[in-house]
C-alpha cells in the first residue's frame, strides 16, 4: 500500500486576470523507502503539487477545488488545520529550492532546527542543542557545534542547503519532499548534494520526492518516474522504462531535449512551442499544439489514461504507438 | 515630523526602483487601468477638482464678502444666514474659507513646484556624476534634513519677515521659500535613488557607450524614468504644504492679514476656541479634506505604480 | 563596529557645522536692530550696547563670531541671554520635559500603530484592513495643531474628561499632548508595519515555517513580526529625534513647559543666543539618533555588518 498517494488533485489560483487552473487532476503515488522523480517543464504544477501535499498553499489565491491526499490511507485535505500540522515536518517534509530565502534570515541555523524539537517535541533547549549538532553532523557539516549558532548568511550556498536539508529531518518525516535541491547551486555543489539526499534516504528508508529538471539525476537516483504537463501527470513509470520506451510523445521530447554525451557538438533539440496558458488551457489534450503526433480527435477528446503494463501510465491517445517507437 | 512628506520619501523611493525596471509605457497604462478601478482616486480627484474650481472662482460659491467684518454679529454660531457662523471679527466664516482657498493652494502648489525643481536637480545629478558631486550635494542636503521643519521655518520667517512689512506678495513669498527651503532634500533622495537605477540600466548604458552627451542621457532617457516616484511624492506633497502653510499661519509666522487663508483663520481663531470653535473648526475641515484628497490621490498613484502590491 | 562608530561620528561634523552655522547666520545675521525694544520705551544706552556688541563679539565678521561660539559651546559653554540667564540653566529645566513629552509619544505611537499595522497586514483587504488604512489617511490630513486644538475642545473643554493644558510634567501629565504628538506617526508606523507585515506574509521562509509544523501564532508572532519590525523599530528611533523638534505646536497647545515653547519665546524676543543654543542641541540629538538608528539596524537584522 501506497504510504502517499495524491489522486485527482485539482487547484485552481483565483488571481485578477482570471482563474488558471494549475492543477487538472494530479495522481501519483509513493512507497516507503521508494524514490519517486517528478518531471516537467517550468510552470507544469510540479511545486503546486508538492505544497498542496504540504498544505503550505496561500489561499487565497490558491484553491484546492478536488482531489484527495492520503497519507497513510487517511485523507489530508479532510483533517482538521490542527491534526493535519501535526503531520507537516514528522510525517512530511520539505526541502525548498532556494534554502537563502527558505531560511529565516534573523535566526540563527541551530535555532530554526532546535524550534521544532522544542515546540513539536518538547525537548528542553539543551538537548535540542545537541540534537541539531548530530543533524548537521549528519549532513555532513564541518565544525557543527560551531556553525550552529550562525546565520544563514554565513554559510555557502551548499552548505545552506545541507542546513535546511537537516532541518527538514528534525522530526524523522517518513516523507521528503525535495523541489529542487539543487538548482540554485553550482554545478560542483549540485552532485554532493543529490548524493546526500539519495545517502540519507536509503538509511532512514524514507519515501522521497524528487522534483526536478535534471534528466541525469532522475536516472541515477529516482526508482520511478512522473511527468508532468500542464497540470497533470501525462506519463508514469518505473525509472528504467520510462527512460527506454517512453509512452507519450512530451516524455519522448524531453528526454531527446536532453543533452546527451554522446552527441557532443550536435544541435540540442529542444521541445518547440510555449508551456500552455492555464488561464486558457488546450481543448483536447493539452500537449497537442506543440505535439508532433498530433491527429485531429486531440485536439477534441481528453486522453485518457492508456495503462501500458507494470505501471506504465500514459496520458495519450496513441500510447501504444508511441511505446512502439 | 511636521512635514508628513518625509516618511514616505522612502517607500516612494521603492516605487522608483520598480517603476525604472519595466518599460514606461506600459507601466503607466497599467497604473492606468488600475486607477481606473479604484474609488479611492475618484473621490479624491473629485475633492480636488472642485477646491481648484472654489480658488479660481470663489465668486460661484459665496455671494458674502469675506472681508466685511461687522463686531455686531461676532462669534455668533452657524445660521441659515452664514453657514458657518462668524467669527471674533464679525467675518463670514464661509466667505473667509472660500476666499481662503486660493492663497492656501497657491502656496501648497508653488512650495510643491520649488520642491520638486530644487530636488530632481540636485537629485538627478547627484545620482548620475557619482564621486564628490553626489558626496557634496548628499551632505548639503543632510544640513537641511537636520533642521526640524517648524524650528526652521520659524526662524526663516522671523527672521527674514520683519514687521511693518505686509505686502501680500513678499509674505507668500516667504513662506513658500521658507518649505522649499527645508523640504528639497526628500524630493532630491528620491530622485537621487531613481536616477542611480535609472544609471544602471541597459538602454542609458547603451546611450552612454554610443557615446550621447551626459546632458542627452540625462533629458531624454534618465529624466522620463525618474519622473515617476518624484510625481507621486509631489502629490502627496502637495497636501502636506498646505498644511504646512496653516501650520506656520497658525504659528503667527506665516500668512497673515490681509492675505486670507485657511492657516490665518486658524490663527485669528485659536484664542477663542472656547467660545466660537466654529472659527477654528470649518477652516479646519476644509484644510483637512483637501489634504487628505491630495494624500488619498498621492496613495493610490503610489499603489497603482508598485508592481508589488498587485 | 568601532571603526564605523568613529567615521560616522567624523561624517556628522561638517553636517552639525552646517546646520548650527545656518540656523547661526539666521539669527545673527539679519538685517534690523536686534536691541530694539530690549531697554522698555527708549532706545538702548549706548554703553549697554557695546558692552552686549563685545560680550557677543557681533564687530568680529559672522564666521569669526560663530567660530568662537562654537569653541565656547564645546567647552560646555552655552552662552547668556542679553538678560543675562545663563542658556543652560533654561535649557536644564525644559529639556527633561520634551524628552518626557518624545518618549511617552513614542510607546504611545509604537503600541497603537505596531498593533492597527499587525491587525491590517494580517487581514489583507478585509473590514478591519481598510479601517486601518483609512484612519491612517486621515490622521496624516490631520494637521498636529487640529488634532490637538479638538482634542482639546472636545476632551478638555465640552466633555471635561482631561484637563486642557497639562497640569504637571510627569510622564502621566503628558499623555494627552504625547497622543497629539505621535499622531501623525502613528499613522506612518502602522502603514510602515501594514506593509512590511504583507511583505513577510509571502516570504518563503514564513512557508518554511509552516512546512515545519508551527502553531500559526508561532509562525505570526515569531518568524513574521522579528523580520517586520526592522523597519518599524528604526523608523521609531529616528522620530524620537523628530519629536524633539517637533513639539512647538502641541507643547503651545496644552501649556507643556518643554523646550518648544522656550524657543518659540525666544525667537519672538531675538533671544539670538537661545535660539542657538537650543537649536544646537536638537541638531545634535538629531544626528545622534540617526547613528543610534543605524546601529540598531545591526543588532537587529544579523545581515548587516559594519565594518
Ligand atoms: N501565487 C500564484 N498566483 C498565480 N499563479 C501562480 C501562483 N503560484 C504559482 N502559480 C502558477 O502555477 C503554475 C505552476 O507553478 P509551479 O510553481 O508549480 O511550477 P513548477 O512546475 O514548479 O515550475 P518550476 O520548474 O519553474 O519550479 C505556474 O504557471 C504559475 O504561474
Ligand atoms: S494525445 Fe495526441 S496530441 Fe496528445 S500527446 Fe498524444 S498524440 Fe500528442
Ligand atoms: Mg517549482
Amino acid at each position: 500500500m501506497a504510504l502517499l498517494e495524491v489522486e485527482d488533485l485539482h487547484v485552481e489560483f483565483r488571481t485578477r486576470d482570471g482563474v488558471a487552473r494549475v492543477l487538472n487532476g494530479v495522481s501519483y503515488h509513493v512507497d516507503a523507502g521508494e524514490t519517486l522523480a517528478v518531471l516537467g517543464e517550468s510552470g507544469s504544477g510540479k511545486s503546486v503539487t508538492a505544497q498542496a501535499v504540504m498544505g503550505i498553499l496561500d489561499t487565497p489565491p490558491a484553491f484546492v477545488t478536488h482531489g484527495e491526499v492520503r497519507f497513510k490511507d487517511e485523507d489530508l485535505l479532510k483533517m482538521s488545520d490542527e491534526k493535519r500540522r501535526e503531520t507537516r515536518a514528522s510525517g512530511i517534509a520539505m526541502v525548498f529550492q532556494d534554502a537563502l530565502s527558505a531560511l529565516n534570515p534573523v535566526f540563527t541555523v541551530g535555532f530554526q532546527i532546535e524550534e521544532q524539537l522544542r515546540v513539536r517535541r518538547g525537548m528542553s533547549k539543551a538537548d535540542a542543542r545537541k540534537r541539531a549538532i548530530e543533524l548537521l553532523d549528519q549532513v555532513k557539516i564541518p565544525n557543527a557545534a560551531q556553525r550552529v549558532r550562525e546565520y544563514p548568511h554565513q554559510f555557502s550556498g551548499g552548505m545552506r542547503q545541507r542546513a535546511m536539508i537537516a532541518m527538514s529531518l528534525a522530526l524523522d518525516p517518513e516523507v521528503l519532499i525535495a523541489d529542487e535541491p539543487t538548482t540554485a547551486l553550482d554545478v560542483t555543489v549540485q552532485a554532493q548534494i543529490m548524493d546526500l539526499l539519495a545517502e540519507l534516504q536509503r538509511e532512514r528508508k524514507m519515501a522521497m520526492i524528487l522534483i526536478t529538471h535534471d534528466l541525469g539525476v532522475v536516472a541515477e537516483v529516482a526508482d520511478r518516474i512522473a511527468v508532468m504537463y500542464a497540470g497533470r501527470i501525462v506519463e508514469q513509470a518505473d525509472a528504467v522504462t520510462l527512460f527506454r520506451t517512453p509512452g507519450h510523445p512530451y516524455t519522448a521530447a524531453l528526454m531527446d531535449s536532453m543533452p546527451r554525451l554522446d552527441q557532443k557538438g550536435t544541435e540540442l533539440n529542444t521541445i518547440k512551442g510555449l508551456p500552455p496558458n492555464l488561464l486558457k488551457i488546450p481543448s483536447g489534450c493539452p500537449f497537442h499544439p506543440r505535439c508532433p503526433r498530433r491527429q485531429d480527435i486531440c485536439s477534441v477528446d481528453v486522453p485518457r489514461q492508456h495503462n501500458l503494463g507494470l505501471g506504465h501510465v500514459s496520458a495519450c491517445h496513441f500510447a501504444e504507438e508511441v511505446v512502439g517507437g | 515630523m511636521s512635514d508628513p512628506t518625509a516618511a514616505t520619501s522612502e517607500a516612494v523611493a521603492e516605487v522608483g526602483g520598480g517603476a525604472a525596471l519595466g518599460k514606461p509605457r506600459g507601466l503607466l497604462g497599467d497604473a492606468w487601468r488600475e486607477l481606473r478601478v479604484r474609488p479611492l482616486f475618484w473621490i479624491s480627484v473629485t475633492i480636488i477638482a472642485i477646491v481648484v474650481l472654489i480658488a479660481l472662482f470663489p465668486g460661484l460659491f459665496t455671494h458674502a464678502d469675506p472681508n466685511l467684518g461687522i463686531l455686531s454679529r461676532s462669534r455668533k454660531p452657524p445660521s441659515g444666514e452664514a453657514w458657518f457662523g462668524y467669527d471674533t471679527q464679525g467675518y463670514d466664516v464661509y466667505a473667509r474659507a472660500i476666499y481662503g482657498t486660493r492663497a492656501s493652494l497657491l502656496v501648497g502648489l508653488l512650495a510643491t513646484v520649488g520642491v520638486v525643481i530644487l530636488g530632481s536637480v540636485f537629485g538627478i545629478l547627484a545620482g548620475f556624476y557619482g564621486g564628490w558631486l553626489d558626496a557634496v550635494l548628499s551632505r548639503i542636503s543632510d544640513i537641511f534634513v537636520g533642521i526640524p521643519f517648524v524650528l526652521g521655518a520659524i526662524v526663516i520667517l522671523t527672521s527674514l519677515n520683519t514687521a511693518g512689512n505686509t505686502s501680500g506678495v513678499r509674505i507668500v513669498t516667504l513662506v513658500v521659500l521658507s518649505i522649499a527651503a527645508l523640504s528639497w532634500p526628500v524630493a532630491m533622495r528620491i530622485m537621487r535613488s531613481a536616477a542611480i537605477t535609472a544609471k544602471q540600466q541597459d538602454y542609458v548604458k547603451a546611450a552612454r557607450a554610443l557615446g550621447a552627451s551626459p546632458r542627452r542621457i540625462i533629458v531624454q532617457h534618465m529624466l522620463p524614468n525618474c519622473l515617476a516616484p518624484v510625481l507621486v511624492y509631489s502629490t502627496i506633497a502637495l497636501g502636506a504644504f498646505i498644511g504646512a502653510e496653516a501650520t506656520l499661519s497658525y504659528l503667527g509666522v506665516g500668512l497673515r492679514n490681509p492675505v486670507v487663508s485657511w492657516g490665518v483663520m486658524i490663527n485669528d481663531a485659536k484664542d477663542y476656541i472656547r467660545v466660537a470653535p466654529h472659527a477654528l473648526l470649518f477652516p479646519s475641515a476644509f484644510l483637512t479634506v483637501t489634504v487628505l484628497a491630495f494624500v488619498m490621490l498621492g496613495d493610490a498613484v503610489r499603489e497603482a505604480l508598485d508592481p508589488k502590491l498587485r | 563596529m568601532g571603526r564605523y562608530v568613529l567615521r560616522r561620528l567624523f561624517q556628522m561634523i561638517p553636517v552639525f557645522i552646517g546646520t548650527t552655522f545656518l540656523i547661526y547666520a539666521l539669527v545673527w545675521a539679519v538685517p534690523g536692530d536686534p536691541f530694539a525694544g530690549k531697554c522698555g520705551e527708549r532706545p538702548c544706552p549706548d554703553q549697554y550696547v557695546s558692552a552686549m556688541r563685545a560680550q557677543f563679539n557681533m564687530d568680529d565678521p559672522l564666521v569669526v563670531q560663530y567660530g568662537k561660539y562654537l569653541l565656547n559651546l564645546l567647552q560646555g559653554d552655552f552662552g547668556k541671554t542679553f538678560s543675562g540667564t545663563e542658556v543652560i540653566d533654561r535649557i536644564s529645566v525644559t529639556f527633561p520635559v520634551t524628552v518626557r513629552l518624545a518618549i511617552v509619544a513614542l510607546i504611545i505611537e509604537a503600541i497603537i500603530g505596531i498593533s492597527a499595522g499587525i491587525v491590517s497586514g494580517l487581514r489583507n483587504r478585509g473590514f478591519l484592513d481598510s479601517l486601518v488604512l483609512v484612519s491612517t489617511l486621515f490622521l496624516i490630513s490631520l494637521p498636529v495643531f487640529v488634532t490637538g486644538s479638538v482634542i482639546q475642545l472636545v476632551f478638555g473643554i465640552q466633555l471635561g474628561w482631561i484637563s486642557p493644558t497639562v497640569k504637571g510634567t510627569g510622564f502621566a501629565d503628558l499623555i494627552v499632548p504625547g497622543f497629539v504628538l505621535a499622531s501623525l506617526s502613528m499613522a506612518y508606523v502602522a502603514r510602515l508595519t501594514r506593509a512590511s507585515i504583507g511583505e513577510s506574509r509571502r516570504a518563503d521562509y514564513v512557508r518554511t515555517a509552516n512546512a515545519k509544523g508551527l502553531p500559526v501564532s508561532r509562525v505570526v508572532g515569531v518568524h513574521m513580526l522579528r523580520n517586520s519590525l526592522i523597519p518599524v523599530i528604526t523608523f521609531l528611533g529616528t522620530d524620537l529625534g523628530a519629536f524633539m523638534g517637533g513639539a512647538i505646536v502641541t507643547e503651545g497647545i496644552f501649556n507643556v513647559p518643554g523646550i518648544g515653547g522656550l524657543i518659540y519665546k525666544s525667537i519672538q524676543t531675538k533671544e539670538g543666543v537661545m535660539v542657538t543654543g537650543l537649536v544646537t542641541l536638537l541638531v545634535l540629538v538629531y544626528l545622534l539618533m540617526t547613528l543610534l538608528v543605524d546601529l540598531l539596524y545591526a543588532v537587529l537584522d544579523p545581515r548587516i555588518r559594519y565594518e
